[in-house]
C-alpha cells in the first residue's frame, strides 16, 4: 500500500467464464458427474457453487483449470475454449486457491508466492515488488515473507494462498471452500477481508462451498447443483431466497430464507425520514428508544427491535439520525416476494 | 596372550610397549604418521566415494523410480538382493574382474548403500503432503517441475536420514574390506589380528569408531544446513 508499487503487474481484466453444455462422466459410473451444465459467470462476478457432496461443484470447479478434463460441451474464459490453450499456461493464468491452502513447505512466504512468477522468469526486482505488494494486499505485514509456512497460523496462511494464487494477476480465480478450514472467528475475519480485497482487484471468481450462508455473503450470484451435477438454479441470494426454484433449492437455502433475505439489504436502504420537522435533528445520542447503524443490515435491525421490545428503531449514521424504521416496514422488505 | 613369546610383536611397535598393555599410547604418538593417519585418511575417502557414488545412483533410480512402478520394484530387489550378500564375499567375487583395488572395495561398498539410500529417497519423494501437490497442479506446474522442486526438496530428510545410516554402515564395512584390499583403517586391524600385540587393534578400532561418531554429526550437520524450514521455530 506504499510507496514501492512502481514496477507493478499491469491490472487486467477479468473474463467471463462461460459453461456450456459441460458433460462430465467417469468411467464405470451410470449417471454423470456433470450433467449438461449451462451457466455464465460474468466477468468480474464472484459465483459460488454450492450443493451436497457428491453433487459435483469441486468437479465443476477442476473442470475450468483442466484438474479434470470434461468428456462434451465446452468451457470458455474471455471467449477462448480452455481446449484451444495449453494447460500449463491455463492453469498459470488461473489462480487457484485451496481448503488446504497447499503451501510449499521448504520454501519461505515470499518464495511460496513466487513460484510462478520465478517460472515465467520475472526479474528478481520485479519479484520483491509484487510480493511486498501482495502481502500488504492480503494484510500481512512484509517481515512474513521470510518466514516458513509452519510458523504460520491456518489463517495467515490462507492470507498467503491467497497471495500467491494473486501472483500473476490472474483474471480468474477458482477457490475450492477455501475457508473451510478456519475457526469460525478467523473465517467471518478472512470473508470480509476478501470481500474487501475484492473490491480492489477486479477478478472472475468460482467459489466452492458447502455452506449457503457463506454463499450468500461471498456470492454475486450463486449455483445451486443437486446430485448428478445438475444445475438446480442459478441466480443471485435475493433470487434463490426469494424465488427457490424448486423445493430442492427452498430446502437447500434453509426454512429461514427469510431471515436470510434480511441479512443482505442494509437499514439504510429502506429508511424513511420519518418526518422530523424542519430544521430539527434528532440528535443519536439523544431521542428515546433503540439506534441501529445505517450499514447494519436489516437483520441486525429486527434483532435490536426485538430486543429492545421497541415498535421502531432509529437509524444512525454517525451523528446524524436518518429516520426510522419500523416492524412493518422490515416485514415489507422481504415479504410479497417471499415464500 | 601374555604367556606366548615376544619375538612376534610387530618391528613398528613403540619402545616402550609390552604386548600386556591393552592401549599403549607411545605406539599411538609413534605410529600416528606413519600408519594411522594415512589408514584415517585412505578410510575417509573410501567412504566418501561409496555414500556420494551410492547417493547420486539412488537419487537418479528413485526420480526415475517414482514414476515408473516397475523399475521401483525391479531397483529395489535388486538392492535388497545386493545387501543379503555376505559383505566378505561380495568384494572377493569382484577381485578376478576388478583385482586387489580400490575399485573392488568401491563396487561392494557402493551396492551396500543402495538399498538404505534408494528406499528412503523414493519414500521421501512419495510422501510429499498431498495439498502441496494439488495446489501445484492447480497453479500450473509441470509434473517435472513438482518432482524436481517441490517433491525432491521435500524428500531431503528422508534422504539424509539414509546418509546417515549408509555412512556408519560404510566406516564399519569398509574394515572388512581391507582383507581384499590393504586400504584404509581395515589394514592395521588386519595386521594387528596377526600379532599378539593389542594396542594396535584396540587403537585402529577406536578410532574408526570416533571416525563413524563424527562422520555421523557431519552428516547432521548437512542435512541441517540443507532443511533450514525443519529448524524454523513457531
Amino acid at each position: 500500500m506504499t510507496a514501492t508499487r512502481e514496477p507493478r503487474t499491469p491490472d487486467r481484466p477479468p473474463a467471463d467464464i462461460v459453461f456450456d453444455h459441460v458433460v462430465k462422466r467417469y468411467p464405470g459410473q451410470e449417471t454423470p458427474a456433470i450433467d449438461d451444465l449451462s451457466f455464465t459467470v460474468r466477468a468480474g462476478e464472484t459465483c459460488c457453487l454450492v450443493g451436497p457432496s457428491g453433487g459435483g461443484k469441486t468437479t465443476a470447479m477442476k473442470l475450468v483449470n483442466r484438474l479434470i478434463d470434461f468428456d462434451s460441451g465446452d468451457i470458455t474464459i474471455g471467449g477462448r475454449s480452455i481446449r484451444s490453450v495449453d494447460v500449463t499456461a491455463l492453469r498459470r493464468d488461473i489462480g487457484y486457491v485451496i481448503q488446504q491452502v497447499g503451501l510449499f513447505p521448504h520454501m519461505t512466504i515470499a518464495a511460496n508466492i513466487a513460484v510462478i512468477p520465478n517460472l515465467l522468469g520475472w526479474s528478481g526486482d520485479r519479484i520483491r515488488a509484487r510480493t511486498d505488494e501482495l502481502l500488504d494486499l492480503v494484510r500481512l505485514d512484509r517481515a512474513f515473507g521470510k518466514r516458513y509456512p509452519a510458523q504460520l497460523s491456518g489463517g495467515q496462511q490462507q492470507r498467503v494462498g491467497l497471495a500467491r494464487a494473486l501472483a500473476v494477476d490472474p483474471p480468474v480465480m477458482l477457490m475450492d471452500e477455501p475457508f473451510g478450514a478456519l475457526d469460525p472467528i478467523t473465517r467471518t475475519e478472512i470473508q470480509d477481508e476478501f470481500l474487501n480485497l475484492e473490491s480492489e482487484i477486479d477478478k472472475t471468481v468460482i467459489f466452492v462451498t458447502h455452506d449457503i450462508d457463506e454463499a450468500i455473503k461471498m456470492g454475486d450470484r450463486i449455483a445451486v447443483l443437486r446430485q448428478g451435477g445438475v444445475l438446480a438454479q442459478y441466480g443471485t441470494a435475493d433470487e434463490l431466497l426469494a424465488h427457490p426454484a424448486d423445493d430442492y433449492v427452498a430446502d437447500f437455502v434453509g426454512a429461514d430464507r427469510g431471515l436470510k433475505r434480511l441479512s443482505l439489504r442494509r437499514m439504510r436502504e429502506i429508511v424513511a425520514p420519518d418526518g422530523l420537522p424542519d430544521g430539527a435533528t434528532e440528535h443519536a445520542d439523544g431521542g428515546v428508544g433503540p439506534s441501529v447503524d445505517a450499514d447494519a443490515s436489516l437483520r441486525i435491525g429486527l434483532s435490536t427491535l426485538f430486543a429492545a421490545g421497541a415498535d421502531s428503531v432509529r437509524v444512525t449514521d454517525g451523528d446524524r439520525v436518518l429516520g426510522r424504521v419500523s416492524l412493518a416496514q422490515l416485514q415489507g422488505a422481504v415479504s410479497g416476494s417471499a415464500v | 596372550m601374555s604367556g606366548l613369546p615376544a619375538q612376534v610383536i610387530p618391528v613398528f611397535s613403540g619402545t616402550e610397549c609390552s604386548p600386556d598393555d591393552p592401549l599403549c599410547w607411545s605406539w599411538v604418538t609413534g605410529n600416528w604418521d606413519s600408519v594411522l593417519a594415512p589408514a584415517l585418511v585412505q578410510h575417509v575417502y573410501i567412504t566418501l566415494i561409496a555414500v556420494v557414488v551410492g547417493l547420486v545412483i539412488s537419487l537418479a533410480a528413485a526420480l526415475y523410480a517414482f514414476s515408473r512402478n516397475w523399475f521401483a520394484a525391479g531397483f529395489s530387489g535388486l538392492s535388497t538382493l545386493l545387501y543379503t550378500f555376505p559383505s566378505l564375499a561380495f568384494f572377493i567375487a569382484f577381485v578376478p574382474i576388478t583385482g586387489i583395488s580400490l575399485t573392488t572395495i568401491e563396487i561392494g561398498l557402493t551396492s551396500y548403500t543402495l538399498l538404505l539410500l534408494f528406499r528412503n529417497a523414493l519414500t521421501g519423494l512419495r510422501t510429499v503432503p498431498r495439498s502441496a501437490i494439488e495446489a501445484a497442479e492447480g497453479m500450473g506446474l509441470t509434473p517435472g517441475q513438482i518432482l524436481f522442486r517441490i517433491r525432491f526438496p521435500l524428500a531431503l530428510p528422508s534422504i539424509m536420514a539414509g546418509v546417515r545410516v549408509a555412512t556408519v554402515t560404510v566406516i564399519s564395512l569398509a574394515t572388512v574390506a581391507a582383507a581384499v584390499a590393504p586400504l584404509g583403517l581395515g589394514k592395521p586391524i588386519f595386521d594387528a589380528i596377526h600379532t599378539l600385540f593389542d594396542t594396535e587393534l584396540v587403537a585402529t578400532g577406536v578410532l574408526t569408531i570416533l571416525l563413524a561418531l563424527v562422520a555421523d554429526v557431519v552428516v547432521l550437520g548437512i542435512r541441517w544446513a540443507v532443511t533450514p524450514w525443519l529448524r524454523a521455530a513457531r
